[in-house]
């Protein structure tokens, strides 16, 4: 461990062939309270109280861990922690002078996970506490660095006070996208969650859909897995189904100007379920009469896929067959910082891209995506 | 690539074994005159009907007394227009279930040398475990004495109740010594993952007697279909069932089933096929990150399951060019894990063609008979 730990600046600094450097956007960033007071500028006494006495409720069944215990202490790269103190993506200074700074970050899309926002039971309590993560983000990230762009984060089972929320955020204009989860009460196709997509398309905001969450429901078609293993890759599986989900609900038929971003699900698994979707479509057209095209259609005109965990198959040119498949312009990079699967931007995409693709997947088409110009 | 349609010489199982005998480039020639269906459905019509002559006393009067039928499953509803292919619909009765036409179209009408019947009744999804043993044993019963007696070039996957797993053994063992029947079927989405260590004991007796454990979309609706709960359409349904499968394979690789039954197969039917290489790097880059988590895995999980697991070719899922299917093929690195199936009478594809498009002559050739003999052992011994 102590190798990792000693690791400078100078060790993380990429580029050294003395190429222009190529800037990074970099769609997956973790902040993290440092403690919990944090909040209490943003969240009324009442729920200050609340949080204090009756805790997060999320369909967990630990209080103050998860339910798979993951690979390291708080999901975390062991050489995060900052040295004040206080959890990995705690302490804006580290996280800018480890990860920022070294790799060049023109811009970072900051993924809240803290407290499970969109996973609360008590719906309003979920209320309270996005309205504080929304401005705790701008407040001790954004306004400071204003590199780091927030995300409205909102509980999608609540969509009257989602879109209350969406709306308070867009009009102040300090936020890149929108947030809700994958692993929502129901499939996020459903009816329930279109005042969510009608309010982020209204804002000009895409909807960030970042794996994790606790929807009720198991990781699996056949219940609970044993290992964290099994639970991290089944982050994969939930996204192609939320993929399936929002396409034959017909979702980007009915919100045609949303983008969809999926954040932190890795991207091999976009060409096979793509392909699934149209080999059946004709046997269950008459069944969605509400699509006009054929499903890959919408998936290559609304939805982008962030990268990591990027694929790593053991032979280069299949990695290039599958990024090809899905479209170059699809793909966003992010690194996961501070986060134990963190891909690094020098070492992620194991085959040779050429520096027009680099320049697309690590900045112009979050650029475009994000309207960050 | 050969032509299946030319091939109907209903090439016997004894032939194959003399040919063996005879010496091995005999026993390769005849080898490559055979297309194994790895997967067809006959119909089943009910409890009431089909099944009754075949239920004990107690549950022939069960089933009377309270109407118990009906249990189609709910992830193939028959009328739906996946679950039987226009021109392959009967006049009456379920798709699948008239005999004779089920022999014209699946058997000579593909020209298939052997032909491995399915069933997907609910006897798997009943929550009673001895009402699960006795529709299971009915099944069996019922397709033993209709189906596999009446054409030698059948065989059948019988159909346990996972329910209670020393009954499944039960059943298993009873049915042992009839090796007609070539392997275990069970549903894609169950109670519980399969590699969990309650089932270990039911791995243990399909080992011992060579019986592959045949995974078959469909499911017991215990739980919704995956993380995101359930779904409006039954389109997303059948999508869902790929994900089903993955998390499948991934528990029985990871709780170590291949490393403790090391002669165990695993077959996945109607799982579609082209979702596989991705999900293998994925599940190596994963363990490579967590495997102390699971010390017993001591290769990567893409190796286990090259060694231990086998698709059906139908559906396919297909890249839409020539180029992309071969590059998919490559991906999978192995010409040992795809099978050939028509899925009949599911629609899966039209015209007379079931091998998917663009698959190479040479592994188009592996799939119809190399490939499901070295699956089903039990396909080399006398029917």
């Amino acid at each position: 461990m102590t190798d990792v730990l000693d690791r400078t600046d100078e060790h993380a600094t990429p580029q050294k062939d003395g190429r222009s450097r190529l800037k990074i956007i970099d769609c997956d960033i973790h902040p993290s309270l440092h403690s919990r007071d944090d909040l209490n500028a943003f969240l009324p006494k009442r729920w200050q109280e609340h949080l204090k006495t009756f805790g997060s409720h999320i369909r967990n069944p630990f209080t103050s861990t998860t339910p798979y215990p993951r690979s390291a202490p708080l999901i975390s790269r062991r050489d995060a922690w900052p040295p004040t103190g206080g959890p990995p993506g705690s302490d804006l200074a580290f996280m800018q002078k480890q990860h920022l700074d070294p790799f060049d970050v023109e811009f970072g899309l900051l993924q809240v996970l803290d407290l499970g926002i969109c996973s609360q039971v008590n719906l309003e309590f979920g209320a309270a506490l996005q309205y504080a993560i929304n401005e705790w983000q701008v407040e001790f990230f954004s306004k400071p660095d204003p590199r780091l762009k927030a995300s409205i984060i909102v509980g999608q089972d609540d969509s009257v006070a989602a879109v209350a929320e969406i709306e308070r955020c867009a009009a102040l204009g300090r936020h890149a996208q929108v947030n809700i989860s994958p692993r929502a009460n129901e499939p996020l196709g459903r009816r329930k969650y279109w005042p969510i997509y009608a309010a982020a398309e209204a804002a000009g905001l895409p909807l960030g859909i970042h794996v994790g969450g606790y929807g009720g429901h198991a990781p699996t078609g056949s219940g609970w897995p044993s290992f964290y293993n099994e639970e991290h890759h089944s982050n994969a599986q939930t996204v192609a189904a939320q993929l399936s989900s929002l396409v034959i609900e017909g979702v980007p038929e009915r919100f045609p100007k949303l983008k969809f971003v999926f954040i932190e699900g890795g991207f091999g698994w976009v060409p096979a379920i793509t392909w699934r979707m149209d080999q059946h479509f004709e046997r269950f057209r008459s069944e969605v009469p509400h699509l006009k095209r054929r499903p890959s259609e919408y998936v290559h005109e609304h939805f982008w896929f962030t990268t990591q965990p990027s694929e790593e198959p053991d032979n280069a040119r299949h990695l290039r067959s599958v990024i090809e498949w899905i479209g170059i312009d699809r793909l966003l990079f992010s690194s996961d910082y501070p986060h134990w699967d963190f891909d690094d931007p020098r070492f992620a995409f194991k085959t040779p891209l050429t520096d027009a693709e680099r320049r697309q997947l690590f900045n112009t088409n979050a650029r475009a995506v994000y309207n960050f110009d | 690539m050969p032509n299946p349609v030319k091939r109907r010489t209903g090439f016997s199982v004894i032939r194959l074994r003399a040919a063996r005998i005879t010496n091995n480039r005999t026993f390769q020639a005849a080898v490559s005159l055979m297309q194994i269906d790895c997967d067809v459905h006959p119909g089943l019509e009910g409890t009431r009907t089909t099944l009754l002559p075949y239920l004990d006393d107690h549950w022939k009067e069960q089933v009377v007394s309270r109407a118990i039928d009906g249990l189609d499953l709910q992830s193939y509803p028959p009328a739906m227009p996946l679950c039987c292919r226009p021109d392959w619909r009967p006049k009456k009765g379920k798709p699948g279930s008239d005999f004779e036409q089920f022999k014209a179209q699946a058997l000579d009408g593909f020209g298939s040398s052997l032909a491995i019947c399915n069933v997907l009744y609910g006897a798997q999804a009943v929550h009673d475990p001895y009402m699960a043993l006795g529709f299971c044993r009915a099944i069996n019963d019922w397709i033993a004495a209709e189906w596999l007696s009446r054409d030698p070039r059948l065989r059948a996957s019988m159909v346990i109740p996972l329910q209670a797993p020393d009954l499944a053994i039960e059943e298993i063992e009873r049915l042992a010594s009839d090796h007609r029947f070539v392997s275990i079927l069970v549903l894609a989405q169950g109670e519980d993952l399969l590699g969990r260590r309650q089932y270990w004991p039911i791995y243990k007796v399909a080992e011992q007697h060579k019986l592959p454990l045949a995974i078959h979309a469909g499911s017991q609706y215990r739980t919704a279909p995956g993380s995101i709960g359930w779904p409006s359409y039954r389109f997303e349904y059948y999508l869902a069932e790929a994900q089903a499968f993955q998390a499948q394979l991934l528990s029985l690789v990871l709780e170590g089933v291949f490393g403790k039954f090391p002669n165990l197969k695993v077959v996945l039917m109607e799982s579609g096929v082209s979702w596989l290489p991705a999900f293998m790097w994925r599940a190596n880059k994963t363990w490579k990150g967590v495997r102390v988590e699971v010390p017993w895995v001591d290769r990567p999980p893409a190796d286990i399951m090259r060694d231990h697991v086998r698709l059906t070719a139908q559906p396919f899922d297909s890249p839409p060019d020539r180029n992309g299917v071969e590059q998919l093929i490559d991906q999978i690195g192995s010409d040992k894990m795809l099978l050939f199936a028509t899925d009949y009478p599911h629609w899966q594809f039209d015209g007379k063609e079931p091998m998917p498009p663009h698959i190479p002559a040479s592994l188009a050739k592996r799939m119809c008979a190399e490939n499901p003999l070295d699956t089903f052992p039990r396909l080399q011994t006398k029917g």
